[in-house]
């Protein structure tokens, strides 16, 4: 027999699979009653769909503030290098929970925000911090500005890939630097740039349970404030990873058509195959 | 249009201590196709890039067209272009690059049109029109909807030609196009670049094709180590080199 090798590895694997099924199901503490009880509980829907929001809104601020600040890093102005270096610097070397926690409390620092003339000038208009930065504000300024410089770095290593000879033939047509990086180097950047990027957005979703710190009731904070009340702790957490593993297969899903799509021209197509390792993407996790 | 399309008067340039133009003074007439010849490292690379900018000179003086290449002279002093205006100039020089350098994410097509529409403000139709008849003229009439990809270096090659000349260009800047190319295909592209110049484009070419410099050239240009060596009429300077530098390249080449 051929590959019988692969005969004895999969009916080992089958029968490990079945014993670790039979357990789950069977184990009565699992509880799978109650998850079936709360996995489309009115709380848990509308934690799921806070945690959506603050997935998407994070990843929005995140890409365009990476792509602004790719471009600044690469800028022949030195003082905007330098904005850009410091931006990165600050908020990659602190926790994201903690900036989250900061931007929380940022109305003991700053009780007001004003526009004005700075110095002490006539004041026009002014808003109380605590009225702005609202939970989910904070939780969003937390997670996006954070996001952002890592985002920044990722464009960045997409645009150094793109061969030289792309700007100067771009150059050469009287194409300015704003155009050439719109046109020509980001669409080819994307290649580069869209695999890590799924990467962020994978990761983000789960990383937005961080903001249950601040009492942000995403789908996390939701399930821990229904088992404070049940003490069916295990049971929701199952609820709660089975909501997250769904919303990363579909997004693993758009990141295969994605990929595909900006391979376009390129002798490298994305195999069907990929598909596989797209999916592996999705289960693996990555500590914030 | 001035008469005289390039002028260049002792042009310098240096990459770190390393000197590559060491005082490049040369013009070409309006309608003339001038082959640039010599070994490499010579600087007729770097020549060629310092015409459309690419490179900035770091002394001396270059004109095309009668306009200062990237600066702008008020007195003695230099001042270098706004980026938009060096943009301006450029649009104005076509480039053709040994590489291709073709946009790999836009067909054929895509690729000649992209500066006209986007540079230019031509709209679409008309874009697309004078695409597809630039494409014809260089046979490749069929490939205007492929990835550059897809096409043989050849086809390529002709493909960033149609795309230079899309610019509506008034000078043309060949940097060794056929250098990349498996030999059984650097006819189609010496033909296109013929073709061009009977039409009375004003070429700057690098090149090792010797005999399309004796063809197709007005003027022959040898450089070695930063400097002219001798230049005149094509067939003089292959049939009959007056210095020792040229007669020992032309030795091995031909």
């Amino acid at each position: 027999m051929r590959h019988w090798g692969r005969w004895v590895a999969s009916v080992v694997v089958l029968v490990i699979a079945a014993v670790i099924v039979y357990s789950v199901v069977n184990n009565p503490r699992f509880q799978w009653g109650v998850v079936g009880d709360f996995l489309f509980d009115p709380r848990i829907v509308r934690g799921a769909r806070v945690t959506l929001e603050l997935t998407f809104l994070a990843m929005v601020i995140g890409i365009v503030l990476g792509v602004v600040l790719a471009v600044m890093r690469l800028s022949p102005n030195p003082l905007v290098v330098a904005l850009s270096s410091f931006y990165i610097w600050f908020f990659r070397g602190t926790p994201v929970l903690v900036q989250i926690l900061f931007w929380q409390f940022v109305g003991a620092l700053y009780p007001k925000f004003s526009i004005g003339i700075p110095f002490g000038g006539p004041v026009f208009a002014s808003v109380g911090a605590n009225h702005l930065i609202t939970t989910f504000v904070a939780g969003l300024l937390g997670l996006g500005l954070n996001e952002g410089a890592y985002m920044a770095e990722i464009v960045r290593a997409g645009i150094l890939s793109v061969d030289e000879g792309q700007t100067e033939a771009a150059q050469s047509l009287g194409m300015r630097r704003i155009l050439t990086l719109r046109r020509v180097v980001l669409p080819q950047a994307m290649r580069v740039i869209i695999p890590p990027t799924g990467n962020e957005t994978i990761s983000m979703l789960k990383t937005s349970s961080l903001v249950s710190v601040i009492a942000l009731a995403e789908l996390l904070y939701s399930a821990q404030l229904i088992y404070s009340q049940n003490f069916k702790t295990i049971p929701l957490l199952i609820v709660v990873a089975i909501w997250y593993l769904f919303f990363t297969t579909i997004l693993s899903i758009g990141q295969y058509y994605l990929e595909r799509y900006y391979a376009r021209g390129t002798s490298r197509e994305v195999r069907r195959q990929d598909f596989g390792r797209v999916m592996a993407n999705a289960i693996r996790f990555r500590h914030p | 249009m001035s008469d005289l399309m390039l002028k260049a008067e002792a042009v310098h340039k240096s990459f770190g201590r390393l000197e590559v133009l060491k005082g490049v003074s040369l013009e070409v007439k309006t309608g003339e196709v001038m082959c640039m010849l010599g070994p490499s490292g010579s600087g007729k690379s770097t020549f060629l890039r310092c015409i459309n900018h690419l490179e900035k000179i770091d002394a001396g003086r270059l004109w095309v067209d009668g306009s200062l290449v990237g600066y702008r002279q008020q007195g003695d002093k230099l001042h270098e272009l706004r980026e938009s205006e060096v943009a301006g100039e450029r649009a104005q020089i076509g480039m053709v690059f040994q590489r291709f350098n073709l946009f790999p994410h836009m067909t054929a097509l895509e690729n000649v049109i992209e500066a006209p529409t986007h540079v230019l403000g031509v709209d679409k139709a008309t874009a697309v029109a004078e695409g597809q008849a630039l494409l014809e003229r260089v046979g490749l009439a069929d490939k205007v909807d492929v990835y550059p990809a897809q096409l043989s270096g050849g086809q390529q090659q002709r493909v960033a030609i149609s795309r230079a000349l899309a610019m509506k260009p008034k000078l043309m800047l060949f940097d060794e196009p056929t250098s990349a190319l498996d030999p059984e295909l650097v006819g189609d592209v010496l033909d296109a670049m013929r073709q061009l110049a009977r039409d009375g484009m004003t070429m700057v070419v690098v090149t090792h094709e010797i005999g399309f410099a004796r063809e197709a050239g007005d003027t022959l240009v040898f450089m070695d180590e930063g400097v002219i060596v001798e230049s005149g009429p094509p067939r003089e300077v292959l049939s009959n080199p007056r210095h020792d530098r040229t007669r020992a390249f032309l030795s091995k080449v031909l």
